[in-house]
């Protein structure tokens, strides 16, 4: 299995599209930085424009509140929503660019079963997942802190504001890219079942994009009838709860409880989701892929 | 016929007795100027000074860590609350903390004696004399006792009203107190969805009742620094 893997891996890695995912974060983590780096104080205020009929907020609160945490923060929540996009790229060609190239067929005639096949490459994609997650945790969080530096973190939620300290807030990224890295696996897996069907990579490519773009609208969208009958049930509704790591919970008198996480149940809960679907999309595709007929 | 003299004696003495209790009365009652002027007196021995505390931030829609803060005071309104080394929500008005910025323009107010409240502390109030002022009426409950301001009530035009009770113990002779909370009025807080890309973990599907409630800043001070002299570059902050 091992062997399978580091096959796979190294198909993976010696394709130049490979690399276009991670120049890709790179110029966007950058474009992001700089941009902040130059203009963070309008986007800052921006975000204050809200509530800055109540509060006085001074040049030196604005300096600090634009810390590496809280640009990670900023990049994550724009990145995030794409990336799936990057990951459907690998992954949705696995099977499908075999088929397309026509070495398929060659490599089912080696001594291993189709399940142990289909695991390397599944496992392979998701090690390229992870390895761009990390790329994107090394840039969008380390490379914050180097250029902004460390202060407490504030997230600006829809009806709410909360507050953590600068020693309560390494563990949460930990967590929120631990969850992330799920997340994404998930999109990972969804293309990985869509490429069984085609015999080149566009379709699933295009295909899993489609699903997660209609999916997250349908996820973003505040619509009663859709709140209670669809979105529970949709994964992108639930790749987002990364952000629950962030969402503190506060005592009586409204102060930030350190090391609290305001509804971990509701995350636990939204990993299960994630794990189901990625277990039905794997096994679905190995199901399927067994039962194939392999003419390419 | 004795009897009759003594009580005519009695009545005669207790009439004597009661217009001097009046004259003494009349005589250290302070009127409501009076109290104010020997309340500015106390608080103009301050010149500036450096504060150490803790500050609490309750408001309804803000989740805040307990703050270590630092205020600066330098007459006659200048006034910083400054974060040490994290982020601090701070309220508009908050230069009202500091009580000397009320004494600052006192011959801009009239001063109307109100009488006491429940808790027999002495309330004035001040009008201001201009129509055009931000500030509508500040309150005052001072403990006559003392010479100190216990609570103030201050409603002006455009940021609502501002109310300010001081607790009083170490650094009481130069009438600062050592706790203090400031209550705001807070506005709505509402961003769109869309922007904040929020996950829905349950915990916001009671938004409603976090609006339009009232703030609160709680400082526990833990030293100052009086009268040593303050950079006004600090204040440019």
């Amino acid at each position: 299995m091992w062997k399978l893997l580091k096959i796979e891996l190294f198909k993976i890695f010696k394709r130049p599209r490979t690399y276009i995912a991670f120049g890709a974060i790179a110029a966007i983590v950058f474009l992001f930085q700089i941009a902040l780096w130059f203009d963070g104080k309008t986007y800052i205020e921006l975000i204050l424009s809200n509530i800055d009929a109540s509060f006085d907020f001074s040049d030196q609160f604005k300096t600090r509140l634009l810390n590496g945490y809280f640009v990670c923060f900023a990049v994550l929540n724009i990145l995030l929503i794409q990336m799936p996009l990057l990951v459907a790229l690998i992954a949705g060609d696995v099977i499908a660019g075999e088929a397309n190239m026509g070495t398929l067929r060659l490599s089912l005639t080696k001594p291993v079963s189709r399940t142990q096949y289909m695991l390397g490459k599944f496992f392979a994609s998701s090690i390229y997942t992870v390895l761009l997650l990390l790329f994107l945790a090394v840039l969008a969080l380390f490379g914050s802190i180097l250029l902004f530096g460390t202060n407490d973190l504030v997230i600006f939620r829809s009806t709410s504001i909360h507050q953590m300290s600068r020693d309560d807030i390494f563990w949460r990224y930990i967590a929120a890219f631990g969850y992330a890295a799920v997340a994404l696996t998930t999109v990972a897996s969804l293309a990985f079942l869509l490429s069984v069907f085609a015999e080149n990579s566009i379709g699933p490519i295009i295909a899993t994009m489609s699903i997660v773009i209609v999916f997250t609208i349908l996820s973003e969208m505040n619509i009663p009838l859709y709140d209670r009958t669809i979105k529970p049930y949709l994964f992108t509704t639930h790749m987002v709860a990364w952000k629950g790591f962030f969402y503190v919970r506060s005592n009586e008198e409204g102060a930030t409880i350190k090391g609290s996480i305001e509804n971990l149940p509701a995350i636990l809960k939204s990993l299960s989701v994630l794990l189901i679907y990625i277990f039905l999309f794997v096994s679905s595709a190995i199901w399927i892929f067994k039962r194939k007929d392999i003419l390419s | 016929m004795f009897i009759v003299f003594k009580r005519r004696q009695c009545s005669k003495y207790s009439l004597v007795a009661l217009f001097f209790l009046f004259y003494f009365i009349k005589a250290n009652a302070q009127t409501a100027e009076e109290i104010v002027q020997k309340i500015k007196m106390k608080l103009e021995k301050i010149n500036d000074y450096e504060a150490e505390g803790k500050m609490k931030t309750n408001v309804a829609f803000i989740k805040a860590p307990l703050a270590t803060v630092k205020v600066f005071y330098k007459k006659p309104d200048k006034l910083l609350i400054l974060n040490q080394s994290g982020i601090s929500f701070i309220p508009k008005g908050s230069v009202n903390i500091n009580i000397n910025n009320v004494f600052v323009n006192m011959h801009a107010f009239d001063v109307i004696d109100a009488g006491r409240d429940n808790a027999g502390l002495r309330v004035i109030k001040l009008l201001p004399k201009d129509d055009t002022a931000d500030i509508v009426l500040s309150t005052l409950y001072v403990d006559e006792k003392n010479m100190l301001v216990k609570k103030s009530k201050t409603t002006t035009k455009e940021n609502g009203t501002y109310e300010l009770e001081m607790n009083y113990s170490k650094f009481l002779e130069y009438g600062l107190p050592d706790k203090v909370i400031f209550s705001f009025n807070t506005k709505d807080y509402k961003l769109p969805k869309g922007i904040t890309l929020d996950y829905d973990d349950g915990s916001e599907k009671n938004a409603d009742k976090l609006k339009n409630k009232r703030g609160t800043v709680e400082i526990n001070y833990k030293n100052y620094i009086i009268n040593k002299g303050i950079d006004d570059k600090i204040f440019s902050r």
